[in-house]
């Protein structure tokens, strides 16, 4: 009851670049195929921004609110965390209680962290 | 319980019979990659019929029932009726960033698909860090999405990219979190091998209740990770128009269609994967009997049936609660699921560590 290899192929890193070119594949041909049968007309108004009917005023690509990218630090910060979390996952059962204390000491700091930033007001929408 | 690796065997030692070697791995790549490709696109089409057809169901309605038997055939026509639609070019997008973002959104579900365990023998990708690529390769879609909406060059696009860029962002904590308490109860990070180590009973009973809570919070943080109601707030249409794909047309906006149907079925496979055995059969301890009978169902149909009845529970949820607020939405995970998600990796290392549990 062993998964095994697809094929015999037990190159996974071959196998995922067949993915990754199959998906882009999909999206290559599936553009191809558009752009053999889809009609093509021109028109000014077409390449307009779908806004409200008036034109844009204004940069689009603009500056914006400061909160999203409080969180997307506050993502960089716990995924870290994260990433260091897994490979001690795997072998949680093997160490044991003392596995347990060093982590728990870890795992402290990470949720001081979490207490700072709501003390903060880092989670707070304004 | 039929082992599907006879098939891929038998053809890998047909085509080794009269092909060099570098040519027999070539053409059995290109298999794979044709048999992802029709995988993805049927499943696609399936789940575009499963969900009109449910939401149908939940608001009283027929549904699809015109083209073919029971509208069968609908979500095909749709699919002709995309690829037939001009793919406008806009004045003011950034060109390179807008043609780039759907391949992006592409590849990343596409590489999370091949890694899902299929069935027994069909698996594609099996990394020693299976789950850790699949949690990797997600993340870029949200790159994919947030390209899209800053390269449009439109405020409604804009303002969906940033809010889908929060919330995938931070719903992905939630995600990864569960997923290391289930590898803590695992012990591998391989897909196949926590799948073997579910062979005698899910790790949603073996784990009981840390593997429940981390359960709920996994379908919870999937559902707003694949941009779906309640949490659709990227493409609120009553007040985004379309949100992120605003500016999209024909097939281009086809394909953030498809990646947001596959990344629920990749969603709910994952869900199957960790708490439900993968292909794994059901199995009850001490019953050998029953659990003979079980192994007689093929292991696609199990992993396919696992992954279609959740992704019912997501859809469910889409047609049942009305959207939340992104204040809301940023409140529930960092306030709620991330410290709940935390406690619960806490208290299943305790139930590791000194066995509590199955």
């Amino acid at each position: 009851m062993i998964a095994l290899d697809i094929f015999g192929i037990s190159n996974n890193g071959l196998l995922a670049i067949t993915a990754a070119l199959t998906g882009i594949g999909l999206v290559a041909l599936a553009l191809w195929l558009a752009g053999l049968i889809s009609p093509k007309s021109f028109n000014a108004q077409k390449g307009e921004a779908y806004e409200c009917g008036i034109p844009t005023r204004g940069e689009s690509m603009a500056q914006f609110k400061v909160g999203y990218y409080l969180f997307a630090i506050l993502f960089l910060m716990f995924d870290v965390e994260a990433v260091f979390l897994f490979p001690w996952a795997v072998r949680v059962r093997e160490m044991g209680v003392g596995g347990l204390v060093s982590i728990a000491v870890f795992f402290g700091v990470l949720v001081l962290g979490l207490i700072y930033a709501w003390r903060k007001g880092a989670l707070e929408w304004k | 319980m039929y082992d599907l690796s006879v098939i891929t065997d038998a053809i890998h030692s047909f085509l080794a019979g009269f092909m060099p070697s570098w040519l027999t791995v070539t053409v059995e790549c290109v298999l794979i990659g044709v048999g992802l490709l029709l995988a993805y696109a049927l499943l696609a089409l399936f789940y575009i019929y499963y969900e009109r057809k449910f939401c149908a169901a939940i608001q009283c309605r027929l549904g699809p029932n015109r083209v073919g038997p029971w509208g069968l055939l609908q979500s095909f026509a749709d699919m002709f009726k995309i690829l037939i639609k001009e793919l406008i070019s806009l004045n003011n997008t950034d060109k390179f960033l807008f043609a780039l973002a759907p391949y992006l959104v592409i590849l990343a579900s596409m590489l999370a698909f091949a890694v899902l365990p299929w069935g027994n023998g069909l698996q594609i990708i099996d990394f020693n860090i299976g789950i850790f690529f699949l949690l990797a390769v997600s993340s870029i879609g949200v790159l994919g999405i947030l390209l899209a909406g800053w390269s449009s060059n439109n405020k409604f696009t804009l303002i969906g990219a940033m809010r889908s860029g929060a919330q995938m962002v931070s719903y992905e904590l939630s995600i990864s979190l569960s997923v290391i308490t289930m590898v803590c109860l695992a012990g591998t990070m391989s897909v196949g091998g926590i799948v073997n180590e579910q062979a005698d009973c899910w790790f949603i009973f073996k784990g009981h209740i840390p593997a429940i809570i981390a359960f709920i919070i996994y379908m919870i943080a999937g559902t707003a990770e694949t941009n779906r109601g309640p949490f659709d707030l990227p493409e609120a249409e009553s007040e985004l128009t379309a949100g992120y794909h605003t500016e999209y047309s024909g097939i281009h906006f086809g394909f953030f269609y498809l990646a947001e149907y596959l990344n629920l079925f990749i969603v709910a496979g994952v869900a199957s994967l960790l708490f439900f055995g993968g292909w794994m059969p059901f199995h009850v301890p001490g019953w050998d009997t029953f659990n003979h009978i079980m192994d007689y169902i093929p292991s696609v149909v199990w992993f396919l049936g696992k992954a279609i009845v959740l992704s019912g529970i997501i859809i469910w949820f889409k047609w049942t609660f009305p959207r939340l607020r992104i204040d809301q939405v940023l409140a529930m995970e960092w306030k709620y699921l991330m410290p709940i998600g935390l406690f619960n990796l806490a208290l299943m290392t305790c139930c590791v560590v000194f066995g509590w549990h199955l």
